[in-house]
């Protein structure tokens, strides 16, 4: 079973955001992680390879920092990486991002790719279905569990209010919600050994691309108004509860 | 003359509550923008809602029903709408962020080759094109969005553009789509859907939500917050620490690596507020926190806040709650 | 052109850093509190360690540990002991007990010892000090005599961490009296040797979950190839080894400074009085100060003496210097920190108090601070 990991640097959750003097998100003091959502991909597809053999290749589109990001899944124990990175695609949407990496993964042999289904930053959720559709291939989308069965996929996504339980037959791109396990941190002895495996870094130009028009367009950003505190109370229950009954009810309105 | 359409959200053949807001909020834009107003249901046995759609003012209706739609599956749903879509060619195709509308829409979008700003929380027409704003980092930003060129899709946080009465039907003209669905797009099967039997309102969809975190001590202290939630008709949510203790399940987390929710009042009950916290729940138009610790970091972003044990509060409070609800 | 001296992290070193102090953060503090109160480990959270190999941090991968150089190990220790000192340490007691038998066991003795304590989860205990040795090492009356194709091994040996769980116990013993230091030899004692048997645990000031206790051996037997190097050779490998895990403890106590800074940092953030954070006033300011100045000079001590330990050089000396200088550091700074949070600093529901009474035993064990004085002060009138 061999299995394709896409894999986004991000913030930190703990990260305080602020703007450059142009108006972009600023990255200074920052603290960059795999994308958690990401991690459970690596994981499971990691415990996949335990269990079934095969080999895990982890592919990420970023700046030479997502490196780490790629050494650290490599320490967990993916066996090798390919990094798509081009000063052509610092600002690119998902429509481009996703047939940049449909276009990566011409001639990987698969039988799985497996995402976060959804990246921490952007928090958009676009580029696996995008690239599913590229592909042609099915999905199954915010899975909190994943069995695999002979050339099929039994995964239970999350819905509203309900779990699906769906069969996809492989190859197909399978997102990893929260919940669908518990990743390991890289031990001591992986970490050592992820120097060792292989990382490509690959341009555009490699790939035969050139740089493409976004479909969507980011036309600036901003930070929320900051919240006031409010009023606080503090004393005998019956006396704060009555406090607070009132202004939900004659203040806010809200009941 | 420009098309905005909206792709319509039923479930076992009722309209999702979303599917209200983005519906009144089409007829504005479309207005505003002076383009023609379409809404798009795909189900089995979805004719009857084509009234209660048509009220909020389509120029046109687009029903396809077929058996094969009679759940979601992205494959077949994609397929049908999918080939809709190409065919109009509309300006903009507005969905509910949803477990459907986030699913459904990327594999829209890359079908028509179009943009995609997704999870967004408000819109307004300027200069005769809709300006999207949506969070990033779970709301610890914003990005303004616009399309490059071509046709753009928007998917809309429930609860972010507030309720729109019906506009009135226009009398739509109802276009029965004829459904052939590629086969390759009927590879995934359903198994079995499972319902979570709450009996409460989905958590994103909620307008009010009662959250517990690390102060409530234990899995079995939530059915206090359930009770006041049932009183309210409320979603219970929970903090990451009360997820990551296993008091509750993951379903239930809010923030920056749960939901992100922006209910009308979110209740925080002994939770500190972490950075991450706050990102997913900030965007509450009331928040209102129980935590025994003054310097908590949730009174900070309280309207209105209460310093007390919440074993002592949340019983008084419910009692109150009963009497003003009066259930 | 000379260039600046190279400061930062390797991207290896980095992520060590990154994978202990995510452990430390998730694994280790969330139990720290609890495992003070009950004085005992929790063996889930020391089989997760060897798991990642957090146990065997010296020992050479062939050998199924993980391989790390004097930087890597100080890195990882001063992570650990941020979470728990009484983790740390434990961890720390294997790699000493392990530096024996990478500087004088022979290929086979390292092969049937090593993989249990790496890939294998097991602890190990170094045996040197005893009730009227301490600092006086040389003088130990422990002794080991060989009949035959073993050597049968006498005496008690006081302090020992991981005393009750190790996999086996690296024992110094006079092979000759008469010969003082030059008549003490190496040897391993395997678990479940008959005649070695466990004092009661010792009730501790501070790193109170670690197991530190007396060791009793009453006729041990051992084969002689359980004896490593040479007879004689023993003494000499306790001070190399002693040597060689010096910087970590220095690491570790600039662990517990660290924790204990962030720690009062936090807290002078968040806690008001007279209408602001007392963050605030210039008083508390300058305590955080004096607080961070000295933990990063004695981290740069700390990261000195593993790197000239890797170069080859001579690093006695800086050995002592860091390992002395942190764990006063250590002291001072918990005990700062404790004063920070005033009140709250002196109860057990914060962990800062922990903090000062483990800080306490690195200015003690594996030579106290005055022996490493004497040991800088030998270096400099050599």
């Amino acid at each position: 079973m061999n299995i394709v990991v896409l894999i986004k640097q991000t913030f930190d959750t703990e990260a305080k955001i602020q703007l450059t003097g142009d108006g972009k998100v600023s990255d200074q003091g920052v603290n960059l992680i795999i994308n958690p959502y990401d991690e459970f991909a690596v994981e499971e597809a990691i415990r996949i390879k335990e269990a079934k053999g095969g080999e895990v290749t982890i592919v990420s589109m970023g700046g030479d920092k997502a490196q780490e990001a790629i050494r650290q899944a490599l320490a967990m124990g993916a066996d090798k990486a390919v990094l798509i990175s081009d000063p052509a695609l610092a600002e690119v949407d998902h429509y481009v991002a996703a047939k940049v990496l449909a276009k990566a993964l011409e001639g990987m042999e698969y039988d799985l790719i497996l995402t976060g289904w959804v990246a921490i930053d952007d928090q958009s959720a676009q580029v696996p279905g995008r690239l599913a559709e590229i592909l042609g291939l099915p999905q199954a989308n915010v899975v909190t569990k994943l069995e695999l069965e002979d050339g099929k996929a039994v995964c239970h996504r999350e819905g509203d209010g309900a779990v699906e339980v769906l069969e996809v037959p492989l190859p197909a791109v399978i997102t990893a919600q929260k919940g669908l396990n518990e990743p390991r941190y890289p031990s001591l002895k992986g970490i050592m050994q992820a120097k060792k495996k292989e990382l490509k870094k690959v341009t555009l130009q490699d790939l035969g691309l050139s740089a493409e028009e976004a479909k969507a367009k980011i036309v600036g950003y901003q930070l929320p108004e900051a919240r006031q505190a409010g009023k606080v109370v503090e004393g005998e229950p019956a006396d704060t509860v009555r406090q607070l009954v009132e202004f939900l009810t004659k203040e806010a309105k809200v009941i | 003359m420009g098309k905005v359409f909206v792709i319509v959200e039923q479930k076992n053949g009722a309209l999702r509550k979303a599917t209200y807001e983005v519906l009144g909020a089409g007829r504005q834009f479309a207005d505003q923008l002076g383009a023609e107003f379409a809404a798009v249901i795909a189900g089995q046995n979805v004719g009857g809602l084509v009234d209660e759609v048509a009220s909020y003012g389509p120029d046109k209706i687009f029903v396809a029903d077929d058996e094969k739609l009679a759940n979601y599956t992205t494959g077949a749903y994609s397929d049908v709408i999918g080939k809709i879509l190409l065919k109009e060619q509309p300006d903009y195709v507005l969905l509910s962020h949803t477990a459907v509308g986030k699913d459904l829409a990327p594999r829209l979008a890359q079908k028509l080759e179009a943009g995609l700003a997704s999870d967004c929380t408000a819109a307004v027409v300027e200069a005769g094109e809709l300006v999207l704003t949506k969070p990033i980092y779970a709301g610890k930003a914003f990005a303004t969005v616009k399309s490059g060129g071509g046709t753009m899709l928007a998917t809309f946080r429930p609860n972010a553009l507030g309720s729109f009465t019906p506009a009135g039907s226009k009398n739509p003209e109802v276009v029965q789509v004829p459904v052939e669905i590629d086969p390759e797009a009927l590879r995934v099967l359903i198994r079995e859907i499972v319902e979570k039997a709450t009996g409460r309102v989905e958590l994103t969809e909620a307008e009010i939500i009662i959250s517990g975190g690390r102060g409530m001590k234990g899995p079995e202290n939530f059915a206090m917050l359930e009770e006041i939630a049932d009183i309210l008709g409320a979603a219970v949510g929970a903090s990451r620490a009360a997820v990551d203790s296993g008091w509750r399940e993951h379903s239930d987390q809010v923030g920056q690596t749960g939901k992100t929710v922006s209910p009308i009042l979110y209740i925080a009950v002994g939770i500190s507020g972490a950075i991450q916290h706050l990102a997913g729940m900030g965007s509450s138009k009331v928040i209102v926190a129980i935590n025994k610790a003054p310097e908590a970091n949730i009174f900070k972003v309280a309207d209105f806040g209460i310093v007390g044990d919440l074993f002592q509060v949340l019983p008084v409070l419910k009692e109150e709650l009963q009497k003003v609800v009066g259930k | 052109m000379p260039g600046p001296l190279d400061y930062r992290l390797s991207d290896e070193q980095l992520a060590l850093q990154k994978m202990a102090r995510e452990f430390a953060r998730q694994e280790i503090s969330p139990v720290a509190l609890k495992m003070d109160e009950e004085e005992e480990l929790d063996p889930f959270l020391i089989k997760r360690l060897a798991e990642y190999g957090l146990q065997s941090l010296n020992t050479p991968v062939e050998y199924g540990g993980s391989g790390l150089d004097a930087v890597g190990i100080c890195i990882v220790l001063e992570e650990l002991a941020k979470g728990c000192a009484s983790v740390a340490v434990t961890s720390a007691a294997t790699a000493l007990a392990a530096y024996p038998l990478l500087l004088a066991g022979s290929d086979e003795q390292k092969k049937r010892f090593l993989p249990p304590i790496g890939e294998g989860g097991g602890l190990a205990s170094f045996c040197l000090t005893e009730a009227e040795a301490g600092s006086d090492a040389a003088s130990i009356t422990s002794t080991a005599v060989r009949y035959g194709r073993e050597y049968v091994i006498n005496g008690t040996k006081a302090f020992v961490s991981n005393g009750g769980s190790a996999e086996f116990y690296l024992v110094f013993a006079s092979t000759d009296r008469s010969k003082k230091a030059k008549g003490i030899s190496a040897f391993v004692v395997p678990r479940g040797t008959p005649g070695l048997r466990f004092g009661k645990k010792l009730r501790k000031m501070g790193i109170r979950a670690a197991d530190t206790r007396e060791i009793i051996l009453e006729e041990v037997k051992v084969p002689v190839n359980n004896l490593v190097g040479r007879e004689g050779q023993g003494f000499v490998l306790a001070m190399e080894a002693l040597d060689l895990a010096r910087p970590g403890v220095g690491a570790m106590s600039i662990g517990i400074a660290q924790a204990a800074f962030e720690a009062a940092l936090n807290y002078a953030r968040e806690r008001r009085q007279f209408g602001k954070p007392i963050g605030d006033f210039q008083t508390i300011q300058n305590m955080l100060a004096d607080m961070i100045m000295k933990v990063e000079a004695g981290r740069h001590l700390v990261f000195q003496a593993a790197c000239k330990l890797e170069q080859g050089l001579p690093f006695t000396k800086e050995a002592a210097m860091a390992k002395a200088f942190a764990s006063d550091v250590a002291m001072e700074v918990t005990t700062q920190a404790v004063q920070v949070l005033g009140g709250y600093g002196f109860i057990r529901d914060y962990p800062v108090e922990k903090y000062m009474r483990d800080a306490k035993i690195m200015q003690i064990f594996e030579g106290t601070n005055q022996i490493q004085r004497l040991v800088i002060a030998k270096q400099l009138f050599a």
